[in-house]
């Protein structure tokens, strides 16, 4: 297992050789953790083998003691073994889980080097599509799809969300997976330390397209990489809420394409289901749930609060007449008891 | 291609002549050789007049030792589809690589890896393992019957339900185009709006009535039907194991009915506990799923521990190894498997501390696991190990199951799951634990206790056959995939651009092969031994001179399992009733209380089956219609107190004499 390990890195295995300083500290840990552990596999596989062996039936010379069943020594040790191992691989999950926890921005570019104080961090913004990529550079104002470039040793911000359905967003040599999903956000930060062309993927299926959700991330030098910008500002068009509504629609094999201007509120309006204008956002429903919503004793107060008109036949300190479709009832049979509720909610 | 069909009438609701797929020419052929073989079957029973036998001696039967027998017969069944199902995934892959497409389009290749998953883990694995339990346990405790005879006969027949269920996706309409879990919005009617999640949720809620109830039931004989003297600290390890894994089930299987109900509703009513619409939250499936999920592993991994505890400790001619450390070990893998489900999804955003939390206590289980190991070595150990067929399979898996094992704890951690997640490494090691543990204990057991079902032994030489070529089958599957998930490949993709991928695939493809020969050596060896029975007749009732009691009585066992109840003094009981030189009681008989066969299982699951089936595709007045008829015949079958017989004294005094008599001519 091990020398298959080793001869693998010689070759194409890309887990195993990495051009991104998070997937590099991942590769390291799976082989520690591997060889770690090999401690008391290897012994268990030769025991097997060798008892298998040595205690056959037509071997007479072996002692056989059927009665011999226990022996408080060996439990000691068959239960401590694996524990202390276990208490080893323990400790290093806990420090490595923390140190490469995705949402943790880059402390070092390698193991080598440190970030450097003035290190700019470059921002994406990921939306899984089906089955497509989009990439949003908000820093540029510009986006792309099923391409993605960044500049090389330096910290990359991810912050993903899918469209429809979930997916997840791989690039075996940057760093480690992370789901994207829909009306959720989440976040990777890695960084690249090598020039070249890497894949990338979904590594969640997420329907008849996901074969080809494929893209190419382009680690480019940083002159390189100012030119790619100047080149998708230069050919690219707008993409504006209309254009996404468009892009959006299923599609497979979809070439790279270039956005030169990106509406600056669209991936909040992706995450929170509202590029279409028609639709309430995510955040705005959470808001009114996050009050009590509009169903039950909360929605009375909720509900009244929705209320802005006041028609003007009625005179001033008159209680207003409504119909509340969504309320237990209409706000004016709101019984006195929570007259001082609807106040104090009215004050804030 | 059903998208389009969103016509429903009342009669046939959304059924029409689209959904039978004549234009697939792979189902189409596979339908017609179905068919054949099916009315081929059919004609030889009738043929053969068995219909009647048929009937009174297995479908009504509640003889546990025959539900059992049934289990195995619709497991081996449902291992040839799920592994076509395998072997058709492992052919595109071969072949699909740049401008070639292979064979299979998405909308086909997608059905197929979910069919795979959920067949192999649902009906064949599942009716495997629990009739294992339902032919040992009642024998290993020396019980007459389990606990509630009838519910065991009936959740057989849910279980086959539900198996019919999924095998009539394949040519009635389509099968669920999701992955074996179902995640949502994926698998939601927005956007997955044909019958194939449909097809998936009712027969995993039918089938899993039935495993429940048998959950129950198990539980409940164990706890309450040991024979005298057997108490917890005596009950031999198999045993041990089944009652774990069955409070595992009556925990866990709730949870699964209640999360596809859930996703039922929001198929159905329009409910939105996991959509987008609404403020829906599909992460809440995703945990719900797999709180089932994980337990579930275990469900199927516990007792096959227990088959190879017995298989060791048989053939090495000694007791087991630190018993009272190996019921310790199960006990706390049972109670830690409620505590790892997360580590299924460390790659959704869960803050590192959460993460570490499930990944840590994954790790632990590792610990009781490698207790286990250890004591089986030490089992071996200064024993006298004669290598009959389950011993090749208790060997072949230590040596497979522990590198699983090591790559299951090295997914543990959070970090290297991030880079390993939903790849082919991932593949490789469940295939690892479930084909190098679950899989070879199940072999294991079948040869094990095939002669106290059938009353002989199965064919040794096809049975090592099969073993070496399901072993090396294995690891030529299996080890290229490994290989594949370390370059970045992952899971469940119908093309690939990258030549230098191919030859992995290829290498693949021929290890499947060789577990196609296993499985059919394994046939041979089925048809070899019911060939030559009379050469391979096990007279004696204990022809592995065991140490449980399901080696004192005769095989097959008689109906009655045991004339008298007996005595257990210590562990081992038959092996210390031997060494204390026994001797089998032969005059002094009595009547002995059975329960009747009853047609209300087969009544009752057909009955679900329509109901399940007429839900799937919106008839509502046949749903309706069944799902009376069905609370009708269950209130009707309580009404029923024509339940209970006696065997008569003379009876058993002829089958004891009977025995007496085999057991003269052996000596």
């Amino acid at each position: 297992m091990l020398a298959l390990l080793i001869l693998l890195s010689g070759c194409s295995a890309v887990v195993l050789k990495p051009a991104g300083d998070i997937a590099v500290q991942q590769r390291d840990l799976i082989i520690i953790s591997t060889v770690l552990m090999l401690l008391i596999i290897v012994p268990v596989i030769f025991l097997s083998l060798f008892f298998a062996w040595r205690y056959r039936a037509s071997n007479r010379d072996a002692r056989y003691e059927p009665d011999w069943h226990h022996s408080t020594q060996l439990e000691l040790i068959i239960w401590s073994a694996p524990l202390l191992i276990i208490i080893a691989l323990g400790a290093l999950t806990w420090i490595t889980t923390h140190t490469l926890d995705p949402y943790r921005p880059v402390e070092r570019l390698d193991a080598a080097r440190r970030l450097p104080a003035d290190a700019k961090t470059l921002d994406v913004q990921v939306v899984a599509l089906d089955w497509k990529w989009l990439f949003i550079y908000p820093g540029y104002g510009i986006a792309t799809v099923n391409e993605l470039a960044a500049p090389v040793d330096t910290p990359i911000h991810f912050t993903l969300t899918a469209s429809s359905v979930m997916n997840s967003f791989f690039i075996p040599a940057l760093a480690g997976q992370v789901y994207a999903m829909p009306a959720m956000q989440t976040q990777l930060h890695a960084v690249i330390n090598a020039p070249g062309e890497f894949e990338g993927f979904s590594a969640n299926y997420s329907g008849a397209g996901f074969s080809d959700m494929k893209f190419k991330f382009h680690g480019l030098a940083q002159a390189d990489f100012a030119r790619w910008v100047e080149r998708v500002k230069r050919d690219g068009t707008a993409l504006r809420r209309e254009d996404y509504q468009q892009l959006e629609k299923p599609s497979v094999r979809e070439p790279v394409r270039h956005y030169a201007t990106v509406d600056a509120s669209l991936f909040d309006a992706i995450v929170n289901l509202c590029v279409d204008r028609t639709k309430m956002c995510m955040s705005q429903m959470m808001a009114i749930d996050a009050q009590g919503g509009i169903g039950g004793l909360a929605g009375i107060a909720n509900v009244a609060n929705l209320a802005y008109d006041r028609p003007r036949a009625i005179a001033a300190g008159e209680r207003p007449r409504g119909n509340y479709v969504l309320s237990m009832c209409s706000a004016d049979l709101v019984p006195a008891a929570f007259s001082s509720r609807l106040a104090a909610s009215a004050a804030r | 291609m059903h998208e389009t069909a969103n016509t429903t009438s009342f009669l046939f609701g959304r059924l029409s002549w689209d959904a039978i797929p004549f234009h697939e020419p792979i189902l189409l052929w596979t339908f017609i050789a179905v068919a054949i073989g099916g009315v081929a079957l059919l004609a030889l029973i009738t043929r053969l007049g068995a219909w009647g036998m048929l009937w009174r001696d297995w479908f009504t039967s509640v003889d546990h030792k025959k539900i059992g027998i049934m289990y195995i017969v619709l497991g081996v069944v449902m291992l040839l589809r799920g592994f076509s199902d395998a072997i058709m995934m492992r052919i595109q892959q071969a072949w699909a690589f740049g401008d070639s497409m292979g064979y299979l389009p998405p909308h086909h290749y997608d059905q197929i890896f979910t069919a795979h998953g959920v067949i192999m883990i649902f009906f064949v694995a599942m009716p495997l393992v629990v009739g294992l339990m339902n032919i040992v346990v009642p024998l290993q405790i020396g019980a007459r019957d389990v606990a509630f005879p009838f519910l065991n006969n009936f959740s057989f027949w849910m279980t086959v339900a539900g198996a019919v269920l999924v095998m009539l996706s394949l040519f009635v309409g389509e099968f669920a185009k999701t992955g074996w879990l179902a995640y949502p919005p994926l698998s939601g009617i927005a956007y997955s709006p044909d019958v194939g999640v449909d097809y998936y949720a009712w027969s995993l809620q039918i089938a899993g009535v039935g495993t429940l109830l048998s959950g129950v039931n198990f539980i409940v004989t164990i706890v309450k039907m040991r024979a005298p003297g057997m108490t917890l600290m005596k009950m031999p390890i198999f045993t041990w194991t089944a009652l774990c894994t069955n409070v595992l089930i009556v925990a866990a299987f709730p949870v699964l009915t209640a999360v596809l109900a859930l996703l039922s509703l929001d198929r159905y009513v329009g409910t939105n506990f996991f959509t987008n619409d609404f403020g829906g939250n599909a992460m809440m499936y995703v945990n719900l799923i797999w709180i089932w999920g994980h337990p579930e592993v275990y469900i199927l991994i516990l007792p096959v521990f227990g088959v190879f505890s017995e298989v060791v400790s048989t053939f090495s001619g000694k007791k087991l190894f630190g018993y009272a450390s190996m019921v310790y070990a199960t006990v706390v893998i049972t109670i830690l498997s409620y505590l790892v489900w997360l580590h299924h999804f460390f790659t959704m955003g869960s803050g590192a501390s959460v993460n570490s939390f499930f990944g840590i206590t994954t790790m632990i289980i590792s610990i009781p696991t490698g207790a286990k190991m250890f004591n089986w070595l030490f089992t071996m150990y200064r024993g006298r190990i004669r290598f009959e067929v389950p011993m090749l399979w208790a060997v072949g898996f230590m040596v497979t199951f522990v590198v699983g094992g090591m790559t299951g704890v090295l997914l543990a951690v959070p970090p290297a799951d991030f880079v390993l997640h939903n790849s082919l490494f991932l593949i490789a090691h469940f295939h690892n634990v479930i084909i190098g543990g679950v899989v070879f204990g199940l072999f294991a057991g079948i040869n094990y206790w095939f002669p106290k079902a059938m009353g002989f032994r199965l064919d040794p030489f096809w049975g090592k056959v099969s073993f070496w070529f399901w072993l090396s089958g294995y690891w030529i599957a299996f080890t290229p995939l490994y290989v594949l998930g370390l370059m970045g490949v992952t899971r469940r993709l119908s093309h690939f651009d990258d030549p230098s991928l191919q030859i992995w695939f290829q290498i693949a493809l021929v290890g499947a092969v060789l577990i196609l020969f296993g499985i059919m050596a394994f046939l041979v060896q089925l048809y070899v031994s019911i060939r030559d029975r009379a050469r391979l007749r096990d007279s004696s009732g204990d022809p592995w001179n065991g140490r449980t009691l399901e080696w004192s009585t005769s095989s097959p066992a008689p109906a009655y399992n045991f004339a008298f109840t007996p005595r257990v003094h210590e562990q081992d009981a038959w092996a210390d009733m031997k060494q204390r030189g026994h001797r089998r009681p032969t005059s002094g008989f009595l009547p002995i209380h059975m329960p009747k066969n009853t047609a209300a299982g087969i009544v009752l699951a057909g009955l679900a089956m329509a109901c399940g089936f007429a839900l799937i595709w919106h008839i509502w007045w046949m749903a309706g219609a069944a799902f009376v008829a069905l609370v009708a015949s269950a209130i009707a079958h309580t009404f029923n107190s024509d339940r209970d017989f006696h065997i008569p004294a003379e009876e058993v005094a002829r089958v004891e004499g009977e025995r007496t008599r085999l057991l003269a001519q052996q000596v």
